[in-house]
């Protein structure tokens, strides 16, 4: 009995963080594939670690007009007290871009669990069910689809905060805009995948099993359509930070007393740009632009790795003979050993087994 | 002479496992005029030595040794394996041609196929449209289509599969190369069609002059076509001889072992009366767990289209502990009825019972309990099973859903007894579907059929996606474990040959009929209905000498017609 314990875990672990989903990619990818990857994964690393430690890093408040030493002055170039200079209103830039990776990244959260949520949800049921239900769905889909993006945010945003802009009214504001456009497109991806998937062998026999339905949508059906949500969800998050930026730079976005916020900063720095005053504009939008930049790479490379045809391999090296598998392709053919199955390389002390056990 | 002398051949995959050999040191002839079978198992290297002659190895592969091809006329010499865009080019097709396994994927679905036949030889030549037509319709015309003037016009969806593959075979015979490379040309289709691709591919050596590399996992065909046979074995040749000579006095064990693994017709008859004779009186008269009467299964037509009949007027019995086979070619609605019987297809017409239960207007609530008692193996190994539980959660699984035990890990002690019985190590219940072989998946499959100790199983097809060995495993496991736990059976295969080694009765579907119903002996020794009989004719053995025979038999069946 300890035996039957034991090896269920053992094997868990035998799948543990290898086979995590990004990971696994990382030490799959080669060559250009794997340069954009991790410069993505570095790219997104830091601007959470900005967003989780801004109290720590960030000079000033993102509110703060002064100090002991009185006012911090408007529109200051680049010294030793201001890193990167102050803003037009005359808050310190450093700290505002700072703070800003925080704000965006409550955004990318709400606006990603939401928009996950729902659409997989709804795209379960629609892809799984069909009937007319799923044709409703689907024409609903298709007409958020044709919508546009920004139009739909600014009529949420002032739904949503009444033209009154604090932190999580602002927040809320973007999340919910994004939300909406975002539920079709993951509707979409699982919907397909489940029409897929409700075709296959298993889900068959679970039928004839006599397993009900929502025991195979759950059990057998949601987890594999769900494969490549990592990737959209990138996508996503950096689509999520441009509408929120999108949102503040129109001035539907947050006020500068309740957070900081790219977008608000840039339309702020409009006036400056004529007027030889760079240090305003150029790093809210740096900060905007590695922030996408780092989660598009990290999205693409994901599309390309996931697809076997796109993904880059090694050369196949010239390996001595006897050191090359002998089961092509990867898998353990034991149907190549003629009678006896068992007796085969895969079979009862399976060198692949004991190692990992080892 | 020899048109294609491939030396020393290697091939190494990069996959994402690291370097595979698929091919190890092969070196092989194939002369002017001979048809070369090269035989093996999934996995082999057959394909990709066969490949290796046009240069169609995917860009992962890397190739070395050389694939000498001489034109048909001897005037010309190419290594293949340096050659590159257009060079390579010039080869295929005019000296080597290929014909693929599938015909409804090779042929492209917009343009008609006299166009697709002339591409090649405006790929080739500078011939004007009109004489380029001219040679589609005489290629078309020798290999076989009826009214060639009209149909070069018709596109692909208006041919037949085996009419298809004629015209795959038309394509690669227009340049009139000196070899055709034949990529499992008859495996996707039926015994009688696959008879008549045989015989076209007999003449192309024949009438045509080509040399023949035909790829094949079926020995019946080996023995109908071949000259000269390769067998290959985990990227080598293992033995090479003449077919006669191959089939006569293997050599090599890995041969011996398939040759003796190939399901013969006559196997099951001993069998069968043996199991007739262990019958307890009264048997005949108890209340069969499958009638069928007047069965009939229709699947609703869309836009103006008639619906299509799958199953009309079938009527059968499987009584309790009964074995019995179904055999039909695609389309015959075998499948369809093993469906039905499992509830998956709604019953359109007639009537049949499944353990008590009437199927016609069956509602899924009061099936549920009666899903209990049967199981079900399914014809695709690899995608019978969810690919992220692992198998013993998937074995498991009817255990749970019909609350024998409260979770999988309850359930793991009759897992373990279960995967005992289909003769898989317990350790094997830790791992994932894709870490077992095909065998072993099916084995697995098994275990999950017989979880709830069903009455009735149903088998569909369940070793046609096996190699020869595999099956001859599975096929001996299935009946041990019918013997002992005595459960009914209904085995669908396309195979006669397989369903003989298990059926008590067969019983042969045709276009959605029975046709024709009885114990092996009597179907398959004295064969009433002529589909049958045509079916049982087209059938190839794996035996040289007795294939001719059965040949001019079958010759003489199709003149009869």
């Amino acid at each position: 009995m300890a035996t039957a314990v034991t090896t269920p875990e053992q094997a868990g672990r035998r799948r543990s963080w290898r086979r995590l989903p990004v990971v696994h990619q990382l030490r799959q990818s080669v060559g250009l594939q794997r340069g954009m990857l991790i410069a993505g994964l570095v790219l997104m690393g830091v601007f959470v670690l900005t967003a989780v430690f801004a109290p720590l890093l960030a000079p000033y408040e993102y509110g703060q007009l002064r100090d002991a030493e009185g006012t911090f002055g408007a529109q200051q170039s680049p010294s030793a007290e201001h890193w990167l200079g102050t803003t037009v209103g005359g808050y310190d830039v450093l700290s505002r871009v700072i703070w800003g990776s925080r704000t965006a990244l409550y955004v990318i959260v709400i606006a990603v669990l939401l928009s996950i949520v729902l659409g997989v949800l709804l795209g379960l049921v629609s892809g799984y069910f069909g009937g007319w239900l799923d044709r409703v769905l689907v024409v609903i889909a298709d007409a958020v689809y044709a919508f546009p993006t920004l139009l739909l945010a600014i009529v949420v945003a002032i739904v949503i905060s009444g033209g009154q802009s604090r932190l999580w009214g602002g927040i809320f504001a973007a999340a919910i805009s994004i939300t909406v456009v975002f539920i079709p497109q993951y509707f979409r991806v699982v919907r397909a995948e489940t029409v897929r998937i409700k075709a296959e062998a298993f889900v068959e026999s679970a039928k004839v099993i006599g397993a009900s339905n929502r025991r195979i949508m759950t059990r057998h059906v949601l987890r594999n359509a769900t494969r490549t949500l990592p990737l959209i969800l990138t996508l996503n998050a950096s689509e999520a930070i441009l509408t929120l930026a999108g949102l503040g730079f129109l001035g539907f976005g947050i006020q500068p007393t309740a957070a900081a916020e790219w977008g608000y900063d840039l339309n702020r720095s409009l006036s400056d740009v004529s007027s030889g005053i760079w240090w305003t504009s150029v790093f809210p939008g740096a900060a905007i632009v590695l922030t996408v930049l780092g989660l598009t790479l990290v999205g693409e490379s994901l599309n390309d790795l996931a697809d076997p045809r796109l993904r880059t391999r090694r050369r196949a090296a010239d390996v001595p003979e006897d050191e090359v598998e002998d089961a092509p392709a990867g898998t353990p053919e034991v149907s190549a050993v003629p009678g006896g199955t068992l007796s085969g390389p895969d079979g009862v002390g399976a060198p692949h087994t004991g190692g990992t056990r080892a | 002479m020899s048109v294609v002398d491939i030396k020393d051949l290697q091939v190494t995959f990069a996959t994402d496992a690291g370097s595979v050999a698929a091919v190890k040191d092969v070196s092989l002839q194939v002369q002017a005029g001979e048809v070369l079978a090269i035989v093996g198992e999934s996995g082999s290297g057959k394909t990709v030595t066969a490949r290796s002659i046009l240069g169609l190895l995917p860009e992962t592969a890397r190739v070395r040794g050389a694939v000498v091809l001489s034109s048909k006329d001897g005037t010309d010499e190419h290594d293949v394996v340096p050659l590159r865009g257009s060079q390579l080019r010039e080869v295929r097709g005019q000296d080597a041609a290929m014909v693929f396994q599938e015909p409804s994927t090779s042929l492209n679905p917009v343009y008609p196929v006299g166009w697709q036949i002339a591409e090649g030889l405006r790929a080739h030549g500078k011939l004007s449209k009109k004489e380029a037509r001219v040679k589609a319709i005489d290629v078309l015309r020798r290999v076989g289509i009826p009214d060639p003037e009209e149909r070069v016009d018709h596109y692909p969806h208006q041919f037949s599969g085996g009419q298809k593959q004629r015209i795959v075979i038309a394509q690669a015979l227009v340049l009139d190369p000196g070899v055709i490379i034949a990529d499992e040309p008859t495996t996707a289709l039926d015994v009688t069609v696959q008879a008549e691709i045989l015989d076209l591919l007999r003449r192309c050596r024949d009438e045509f002059g080509a040399a023949i590399v035909l790829i094949t996992h079926n020995m019946g065909v080996v023995a109908d076509l071949a000259d000269r046979v390769a067998v290959m074995y985990q990227g080598r040749i293992v033995e090479q001889a003449d077919v006669r000579t191959l089939f006569s006095a293997p050599q090599d064990d890995y041969t011996k072992q398939l040759l003796g693994a190939v399901p013969r017709l006559g196997q099951g008859v001993a069998r069968t009366r043996e199991r007739a004779a262990g019958r307890k009186a009264g048997w005949a008269e108890a209340t069969p767990v499958v009638e069928a009467r007047d069965l009939r299964i229709v699947y609703p037509g869309r836009l103006r289209q008639p619906d299509f009949v799958a199953v009309d007027g079938v009527s059968f019995a499987i009584r309790p502990g009964e074995v019995l086979g179904l055999v039909g070619e695609s389309g015959s609605g075998k499948t369809t009825i093993g469906r039905a019987i499992a509830g998956l297809t709604k019953v359109g017409g007639g009537s049949l019972q499944v353990l008590g239960t009437e199927m016609n207007g069956m509602k899924e609530r009061t099936f549920r309990p009666v899903r209990e008692r049967i199981g079900f193996v399914f014809q695709d190994p690899a995608s019978s099973f969810n690919p992220l539980l692992t198998i013993a959660e998937a074995v498991a699984e009817p255990l749970v859903v019909h609350k024998r035990a409260k979770d999988p890990a309850a359930a793991r002690a009759r897992v373990d007894e279960l995967l005992e019985a289909v003769q898989l190590p317990k350790a094997f219940g830790d791992r994932f579907p894709h870490e077992l072989s095909g065998g072993q998946r099916q084995r697995a499959s098994l275990a999950r059929g017989l979880a709830l100790e069903p009455e009735l199983l149903i088998a569909d097809e369940p070793t046609s996606a096996l190699d020869v060995s595999v099956q001859a495993r599975v096929l001996e496991l299935f009946d041990e474990l019918q013997r002992e736990l005595g459960f009914a059976a209904l085995f669908i295969s396309h195979d006669l040959a397989v369903v003989d080694l298990l059926a008590d009765r067969i019983a042969v579907l045709y276009r959605g009929r029975l046709v024709e119903e009885g114990t092996g002996a009597e179907v398959l020794g004295a064969p009433k209905h002529p589909y049958t009989q045509r079916l049982l004719a087209s059938l190839p053995v794996p035996d040289p000498d007795e294939q001719a025979t059965r040949r001019t038999q079958l010759q003489a069946l199709r003149d009869a017609d």
